[in-house]
């Protein structure tokens, strides 16, 4: 094992993985991270906490995976190259690397166009690839970007985000080979509804022997109302969701919809474990964390291994 | 060429308030060319400005004047002899001639009448569009001719990004995704093999990043 990650042990062990995300919130209270915690307690291995998402400024990653860590979590920090150039990613990993904090996952992040702050200016100093392989030089060559050597390495299980549905679909099997090849360990998929173009994808990750070196984690949101899997298809960007998801959303009673996206994730997440190559399962519950458990639970994910 | 967009009368009037004679110095090249700030457009803002002023009872007296270009010194120099004048001077020349002009006659304030946006290309009558960012190392022969860095709006090196969405990039529907471009033509050009090149962190000391830039010829040197 490279790493103290959760993650790692698991995958190194053959076992099945399972995450799941914190926002943090808009504010500076702790307890809305705990809070949140307490609904993932014994049921997920590993937890991310988003960076600034749909860059909406909130409580940093770095805090929130501190609190998380102190609740005795395994912390997933997200890091996008949106906000911060080379001398501020690296100094985070190191901080990162002294407290304590296992994993990774390397981000370009989204445009601040969609965001609070639309006036900011971004940075894109270097790229998600660029980033992972930042990552693996400080951890594994003990070296910084700019050729000087690191006393005391930072030791982070590296992770990145994939999107099999995002165009052109046929160089994301390549784009994914370039992560790996940069030193990605592990990869989070976006949300996945179109099983059949998913299946596809997968072939062409196993095609290339990419699945033996990084572990896939397959991810998956429920549907709250047939609203939100409108909203997902029509103003999320990069998401898929066909139209018969919507169609069965919208043939159940208002009342009954969420009970029905719970049931097309938790079937969902049965499909994906019978998909050769997929090492694990990455629950987004948006705002509904505590629904996690009852989705874990009905798909047959736990008990979770003891960390 | 490089890109600008005539600012709007509001503001430009804004500007010349306390003025009542001006100097109004539009350029032959790149603004002419994008009907920003060339002979033409001196002509319209210079009839604009004296209309607006004379309905709110201001008289203004314009110059008109279009240099060859406002990015050399001998062609700022012709209008040396009567640029006294006139109390300021009003450019539409891109942000570097009006700079130019104000660092050839230091006691004349010189007001922008044009915002300075990019370096780009005719795509047809009326329409512009961005290609260059003027990085200082180019990398077009590893992206398929087309600029990750101008065109992409994360200006990411190894995209494209998880938001690319039929050949548009997540920012708006309307904008091609620069990678989705990349791609195409990298394809087109038989050379889909050198997308599977990660290309290593940018030197961005050639860019604006390293401070202002110079460039010298020494054998071209007086
Ligand atoms: S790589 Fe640099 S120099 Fe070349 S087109 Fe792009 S911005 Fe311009
Ligand atoms: S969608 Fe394309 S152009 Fe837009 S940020 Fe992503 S890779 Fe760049």
């Amino acid at each position: 094992m490279k790493t103290k990650s959760n993650i790692e042990r698991i995958l190194e062990s053959g076992g099945f993985v399972v995450t799941s995300e914190c926002g943090p919130p808009r504010g500076a209270d702790p307890e809305v991270i705990r809070k949140k915690g307490n609904l993932l307690k014994g049921v997920v291995d590993a937890v991310n906490v988003t960076d600034n998402q749909t860059s909406v400024v909130r409580m940093s990653s770095f805090s929130s995976c501190i609190i998380l860590k102190e609740m005795g979590f395994d912390p997933i920090l997200q890091m996008v190259c949106r906000d911060r150039n080379r001398i501020a990613i690296q100094s985070d990993i190191l901080g990162a690397g002294a407290l304590g904090i296992n994993n990774i996952l390397c981000l370009s992040g989204d445009h601040q166009k969609f965001g609070d702050h639309p006036k900011a200016k971004n940075v894109f100093d270097i790229d998600s690839i660029q980033l992972i392989n930042t990552v693996k030089i400080l951890r594994d060559d003990g070296k910084f970007l700019g050729g000087e050597e690191v006393k005391g390495k930072p030791v982070l299980f590296i992770g990145a985000a994939e999107n099999p549905f995002a165009d052109p679909f046929e160089i994301r099997a390549a784009r994914l080979g370039k992560k790996v090849k940069a030193g990605c360990e592990f990869i989070q998929t976006q949300c996945i509804y179109n099983m059949e173009k998913f299946t596809k994808w997968m072939e062409m990750v196993r095609d290339r022997g990419l699945h033996e070196r990084c572990a896939i984690l397959a991810g998956v949101t429920p549907f709250k109302s047939v609203g939100m899997a409108k909203y997902m298809k029509n103003s999320v960007p990069g998401m898929d969701v066909p139209d018969g998801m919507i169609e069965r959303m919208k043939g159940v009673a208002k009342e009954k919809q969420s009970e029905e996206g719970i049931k097309i994730c938790v079937e969902t997440i049965q499909k994906l474990r019978e998909i050769p190559g997929v090492r694990g399962i990455h629950i987004m519950a948006i705002e509904w964390e505590e629904k996690v458990a009852e989705i874990a639970q009905s798909a047959g994910l736990l008990p979770r291994p003891q960390v | 060429m490089i890109v600008a967009n005539r600012k709007s009368l509001e503001e430009i009037l804004n500007m010349l308030k306390p003025y009542k004679k001006v100097l109004l110095l539009g350029c032959n090249e790149c603004v002419t060319v994008c009907a920003a700030g060339g002979e033409r457009e001196v002509g319209v803002l210079a009839s604009e400005l004296k209309l607006s002023r004379a309905k709110d009872g201001q008289e203004i007296e314009i110059k008109e004047q279009t240099l060859e270009r406002q990015c050399d010194h001998e062609y700022i120099d012709q209008v040396r002899p009567f640029v006294g004048d006139y109390e300021v001077i009003l450019s539409i020349a891109c942000g570097a001639g009006i700079q130019y002009v104000g660092e050839k006659y230091r006691t004349k304030i010189v007001l922008p009448g044009v915002n300075t946006t990019f370096l780009g290309v005719t795509l047809e009558q009326g329409v512009w569009s961005e290609r260059c960012q003027g990085c200082g190392e180019c990398v077009l022969h590893m992206t398929g001719g087309v600029c990750p860095i101008a065109r992409c709006a994360k200006s990411l090196l190894n995209g494209p990004c998880g938001g690319s969405s039929n050949g548009k990039c997540e920012v708006d529907k309307d904008l091609d995704c620069g990678w989705q471009l990349i791609i195409d033509r990298l394809k087109e050009l038989n050379q889909l093999d050198r997308y599977e090149e990660i290309i290593p962190v940018k030197d961005w000391t050639t860019s604006r990043d390293g401070g202002p830039r110079k460039r010298l010829r020494e054998d071209l040197r007086l």
